[in-house]
């Protein structure tokens, strides 16, 4: 019994991200039509919801083509690699506190890692591969092109995700992403949230400009910058494989959402329900309904952002990795370690319990 | 056998196998790719020893970190300048003069040291905070010199490449 609660949550998440990827290319090209005063896909099934359903048949039937000087094995396994990576990511994420199901307490997360965080980072840091690897082995110029691009923007952008996490590790204490929500779900006097996007502000901005850079999506998208390189690192390929690329660009942008809303915004934390009295099973139900709207909202923000920032020049976007978002989370651990270690002197000064 | 012998003798096979391709394969980017494995395999043997912060600062360092950036330079110098890059082999005599003393060395420690054995088989909860303080306090000086080694190779690094500029 107790082997298939896993495989039941895995197929759960994969069914759902799956899914999600679908409206949200249907999202983001009504969005986009939206903020361009166009109308967007709107002629297949209820508000041109199916479109992105008829885009996925369109691109599974097409043919697939391997460029003759490609290194075939390598040009094969980089779509997996991109694909794989985009969905581990989501086993660690806690999509609500556990529930009662069939007599059995069911915690809402696939792995309960101890070093939940850490995975997190280890495996997006395996991310390039998938894009270096196509970028590699299509050989052609662009696609090198673009797939060096993506190798020095991962690597650089990956330090500040790191160091803005440790911002959060230092108030939270622990690895472990069900206690960092848990901490969460408390109140700063009482009756404000104590989402870390309150606590660590820094942390959270540098954060999610990382997380930009790290899902190649616009400002940060020079990768497969379309005027420069016609396609970056995917230039060179066809039907099923180019779709699992785009379905992993956008699992990304959703496991991101997932992570942000995780680490800075509460989690399942929904404020003030549990003065409510709901009954355990409706609350945790209503828990996952929570971390659902916000990753949405986070979704609509990654699209607001595309359709509105132009792309960086290359050197602009090195200067701002290094520059600029490299010191400001440094500065941020060292502010944040000060704080805690003058929070006793603090809290007697105000006169706080 | 049980499982765990069993997965603990794929891990350690394809830790060996891929790590000879690394040293007898003669066109570097399969050596490269080869290592990706054998990292890969030490970070699998790592879990099953319930290492989890080990395995992990494995994948984050070795496989994210250090294996892109040698995988990034083989596929630089390989396809921008076209040249193919090929291993050979110079200077055989001292080189196995000194992995036969590296050799003789670990297997003398091997049999030497004095292995504690547990049969525990639940996860120490929270390895990280044993680990981070044990790194600042009693193991601080190797900790620090391990980064002074690499400021000295990034400094290097920054030498060669200037001096190329100027000429």
């Amino acid at each position: 019994m107790s082997i298939w609660i896993p495989l039941i949550k895995i197929a759960v998440i994969i069914g759902t991200i799956l899914n999600s990827v679908i409206v949200l290319v249907w999202a983001e090209r009504r969005v986009s039509a939206f903020m361009q005063d166009r109308i967007g896909p709107n002629r297949v099934g209820p508000f041109g919801l199916l479109q992105s359903f008829a885009d996925v048949v369109k691109l599974v039937m097409k043919e697939d083509i391997i460029p003759r000087n490609a290194y075939k094995v390598i040009h094969d396994l980089a779509p997996i690699i991109s694909i794989g990576i985009a969905f581990s990511t989501f086993a660690v994420i806690p999509i609500g506190n556990s529930i009662e199901l069939f007599g059995e307490n069911v915690k809402l997360q696939v792995a309960d890692v101890n070093v939940g965080i850490l995975y997190i980072l280890a495996i997006t840091s395996l991310g390039v591969y998938g894009l270096t690897l196509a970028g590699w082995s299509s050989n052609n110029k662009y696609s090198l092109l673009g797939g060096l691009r993506s190798s020095a923007q991962l690597i650089s952008y990956e330090l500040s995700m790191g160091l803005s996490i440790i911002g959060v590790l230092m108030i939270a204490g622990t690895l472990r992403l069900d206690q960092i929500v848990e901490l969460q779900a408390s109140y700063i006097g009482g009756w404000l949230p104590a989402w870390n996007i309150i606590l660590q502000p820094v942390a959270f901005i540098t954060f999610v400009v990382a997380a930009f850079a790290e899902t190649n999506r616009l400002p940060f998208d020079l990768p497969e910058a379309e005027p420069e390189l016609v396609g970056g690192y995917h230039t060179e390929y066809t039907g099923l494989k180019f779709g699992l690329f785009f379905l992993a660009e956008y699992a990304n942008m959703i496991t991101s959402s997932a992570i942000i809303v995780t680490l800075f915004l509460g989690g399942w934390h929904f404020p003030y329900i549990e003065n409510l009295g709901i009954s355990p099973f409706w609350l945790s139900l209503l828990q996952v309904g929570a971390f659902c709207v916000k990753v949405v909202g986070v979704l609509l923000f990654f699209i607001v952002i595309r359709w509105t920032l132009p792309r960086f020049r290359y050197d602009q976007l090195m200067n701002l990795g290094w520059k600029v978002m490299l010191p400001l989370t440094l500065a941020n651990v060292m502010g944040t370690g000060l704080v805690i270690l003058a929070w006793p002197w603090i809290r007697n000064l105000l006169g706080l319990t | 056998m049980d499982l765990f012998t069993i997965i603990f003798y794929a891990f350690a096979l394809l830790a060996l196998g891929a790590g000879s391709v690394v040293v007898f394969s003669k066109n570097i980017v399969h050596a490269a790719f080869a290592l990706l494995f054998a990292f890969f395999a030490v970070a699998g043997l790592y879990v099953l020893l319930m290492a989890d912060f080990l395995a992990i600062t494995q994948l984050l360092i070795y496989v994210g970190g250090i294996l892109v950036l040698v995988i990034f330079g083989v596929m630089l110098t390989n396809t921008v300048i076209s040249v193919d890059v090929k291993t050979g082999t110079v200077q055989s005599m001292p080189a196995v003069l000194l992995s036969a003393a590296l050799a003789g060395m670990l297997v003398g420690m091997f049999w030497s040291t004095d292995w504690k054995v547990t049969t525990q088989q639940t996860l120490p909860e929270a390895t990280g905070n044993e680990l981070g303080t044990m790194l600042l306090t009693s193991y601080v000086l190797p900790f620090e010199i391990a980064s002074v080694v690499l400021l000295v190779a990034l400094v290097g690094a920054a030498m060669i490449a200037r001096r190329e500029k100027k000429a």
